[in-house]
């Protein structure tokens, strides 16, 4: 039974990381409609950059030079590439952001070179035993970082008037425009704080990958996330994300030896489609009632 | 609207004058360079196993171009280009589509792409070189005249580790009741050696369960709970590629399972697989079949004639590294198969025929090893008709915090390993109804 709780625990934590890239998802489409293909680059690009500003100077510098990178990708993105593409259809924009990702990465290498770098940021990776379960301090603190981040996040939805203006914008962009919120200005700032959450997420993995062209990679553990969260909802993507990453552990501890094992990746899909089964938008997606 | 007309004429003419006369020009270099060896490279310069490839190919064009600097190999002077692969198999095929009319030799650096120009290269006459990669059973030139896995293979390497195994664990008798964990990333490269660990499982008495890892295998905390805590291993072996060559070593940490009792794939001992892992990484072993670091002869001239002229072809920092001198000694061999085909047919621009024939008869004594600038860095090779491994040893290196150290040097068990590679090769050639060559009455 310690062995089951141990993977269970195991499962959350890594689902956390795996939320930590789900909520960029979910930010930038639920207030720009736009499924942001390049978020696992976005994290990329934060790490390599706060590699390279750590070089020359303090962690706490670097990572303020690291927002401002985000915050000018993120400036950058919605003036230069979304705005002529205002009003055009969904696959347009996804298209977009396809193109955004391989642009970052094209920035990334031919600033950064291609080589694996490693990141410490100081944060002790100790274990230790609780009742015979093994946890490690690395893990415990990013995930106490993800709860704040989505405390933070939350708070700024609900209470603050930029926030407000966001999930206007979120519901009803000619409805937001007609009372005056500027849309482009929304925009931006809604891909400022997605950059600021693929810093963290950035970060997190970076600290334990190394940062490295790979890192781009882990967009695809959030996609199961969404599915199961709902593509729009910042608290369905850290809920999914503890289910997922709890899940794919158990499954590949438990049944896995039963089935020659690796199914850890396909496994979250299947419970992604299920749920999907009863909740055509996920666990808590906005349902979208069109008249026909 | 006539302005216009015959400013679009004078663009037109001044575009095609250009093309023309840089044509020429080019082509009048080219004929004054005189006849060169093509070579094609499938690199990844891109992509997530970008340092992989970028280290291999870079390697590879700084001894060619040194060699360029030199007059040539008997005066016969390279010329090359790059074809980006990105690992993926299908755009490998389609570079080795492009390049296919120019060039002699491949090395497709991947397995993927290794099985799927198999039968092109035997078809097209193409020689397709995997060193340290691709099909263990292909080294049998019987079945497969145009496959070369000098210098060794992942079988010969299998069997070479759990003799390092044994050594470490003081002695072969001390396998038995041994449990091993063979942790794969499950793609065909990584399943490649299952039934070789289950063979000498059988043999010498250890446990052996598999443990796949699905890609990219970014998160491997599931298959470490299991091997840690679960089934209790003595020896892992970490056969991944790329991050997931990494993250193993911090899972291990974390659970407090040493990182010596950790022993990787070739493809997972290169610096940018231990450096993320930082001090995680420490202890951690790896086999190799060639030397690190810029210690050799041969490596001092290229930093000297190529580095020092500013025409190297990556970051100066990445000279010496393993997957930069890996792509040194896919050169050296490219070279001596060059220098052994032109005895007996001639300088000259080699066929694909010519150079097959100059692959299969390699014989890099420890002379000529010590003649070419890299004593120490790698062991002699003889090919054969029947044996396109020609490799004896399997080195094996040490991670001790900031640098690889070579700590031995070990002969596969030939005679278990090639019974399984004559098998294999033969239920290949009698699935695919090839002949196998007599090599009894080959030249």
């Amino acid at each position: 039974m310690t062995f089951f709780f141990e993977v269970l625990i195991s499962g959350l934590l890594v689902g956390v990381m795996y939320s930590l890239v789900a909520m960029g998802f979910a930010l930038i489409y639920k207030a720009s409609g736009v499924f942001n293909f390049a978020q696992g680059d976005m994290s990329l690009l934060a790490g390599l950059a706060l590699v390279g500003f750590l070089t020359v100077m303090p962690l706490w510098l670097a990572l303020l030079c690291t927002f401002a990178v985000m915050t000018i990708l993120a400036y950058g993105t919605v003036f230069i590439i979304f705005r002529p593409l205002v009003a055009r259809p969904p696959l347009i924009l996804f298209m977009a952001a396809i193109g955004l990702s391989f642009l970052i990465q094209g920035i990334g290498q031919a600033i950064w070179g291609t080589d694996a770098k490693g990141l410490n940021i100081g944060i002790p990776e100790i274990s230790f035993e609780i009742s015979g379960i093994y946890l490690n301090t690395f893990d415990l603190t990013f995930g106490g970082v993800a709860t704040a981040l989505v405390a933070g996040l939350v708070w700024f939805f609900q209470k603050t008037r930029t926030g407000r203006a966001l999930r206007a914008v979120a519901d009803d962009h000619e409805a937001a425009l007609s009372v005056g919120i500027p849309l482009l200005r929304a925009w931006a700032v809604t891909w400022v704080i997605a950059g600021i959450v693929a810093t963290v997420a950035g970060v997190a993995w970076g600290s334990r990958l190394g940062v490295q062209f790979s890192l781009s990679l882990i967009a695809l553990k959030a996609l199961p996330v969404l599915i199961l969260g709902g593509i729009d909802s910042i608290l369905g993507a850290i809920l999914a994300g503890l289910l997922i990453g709890a899940s794919e552990n158990l499954a590949e501890v438990f049944i896995g030896p039963y089935v020659g094992g690796g199914i850890q990746t396909f496994f979250p899909y299947l419970v992604a489609l299920i749920v999907l089964w009863f909740k055509p938008y996920g666990m808590f997606g906005k349902e979208i009632i069109e008249r026909v | 609207m006539g302005r216009k007309l015959i400013f679009g004429f004078f663009a037109i003419v001044l575009a095609v004058s250009f093309v023309f006369i840089s044509g020429q020009a080019m082509a009048a270099e080219k004929k004054k360079a005189g006849p060169t060896q093509f070579f094609g490279i499938l690199i990844y310069r891109t992509g997530p196993f970008a340092a992989g490839g970028s280290g291999i190919g870079s390697g590879w064009e700084d001894f060619m171009e040194l060699r360029n600097m030199q007059g040539g190999v008997n005066g016969i002077k390279y010329s090359w280009e790059e074809c980006e692969t990105a690992y993926n198999t299908a755009r490998g095929v389609e570079c080795y589509e492009r390049l296919k009319d120019k060039m002699v030799l491949v090395h497709p650096l991947s397995t993927g792409i290794t099985y799927a120009l198999i039968p092109r290269g035997t078809k097209e006459h193409k020689v397709v070189v995997s060193s340290g990669y691709g099909r263990a059973d292909a080294s049998d030139g019987c079945v497969f005249p145009w496959v070369f896995t000098t210098p060794t293979n992942y079988w010969s390497q299998n069997s070479a580790k759990i003799k390092f195994i044994g050594k470490q664990m003081g002695g072969m008798d001390k396998l038995k009741g041994l449990k091993i964990a063979n942790l794969y990333i499950d793609i065909p490269y990584g399943q490649e050696t299952k039934p070789m660990l289950d063979a000498l499982g059988k043999k010498f008495g250890f446990t052996v369960r598999h443990f796949p890892v699905p890609w990219p295998g970014i998160d491997q905390k599931a298959q470490w709970l299991d091997i840690v805590r679960r089934y209790k291993a003595d020896w892992v072996i970490n056969r991944n590629w790329g991050v997931s060559c990494t993250v193993p070593l911090k899972e291990a940490a974390r659970l407090g399972f040493p990182g010596n009792r950790i022993l990787g794939v070739w493809w997972c001992g290169s610096e940018e697989d231990v450096l993320p892992a930082g001090p995680a990484a420490k202890g951690y072993y790896t086999a190799n079949w060639h030397g690190v670091g810029r210690n050799f002869p041969l490596i001092q001239e290229i930093i000297d004639k190529v580095y020092g002229k500013m025409k190297g072809h990556i970051s100066f920092t990445r000279v010496g590294t393993v997957y930069w001198n890996r792509g040194v000694y896919t050169a050296v061999i490219n070279e001596e198969a060059m220098r052994t085909a032109h005895k007996k047919f001639g300088v000259k621009v080699l066929t694909g025929d010519e150079m097959r024939w100059g692959m299969e008869n390699l014989n890099i004594t420890a002379e000529r090893i010590k003649e070419i600038g890299l004593e120490g860095f790698m062991a002699p090779i003889k090919t054969s008709c029947e044996n396109h491994e020609g490799g004896k040893t399997v080195l094996f290196q040490q991670w001790d915090g900031n640098k690889w150290v070579k700590v031995d040097e070990i002969a596969p068990m030939t005679d278990f390993v090639w019974k399984r590679i004559k098998a294999s090769a033969a239920k290949y050639a009698k699935e695919k109804g090839i002949t196998p060559r007599d090599c009894s009455k080959v030249d």
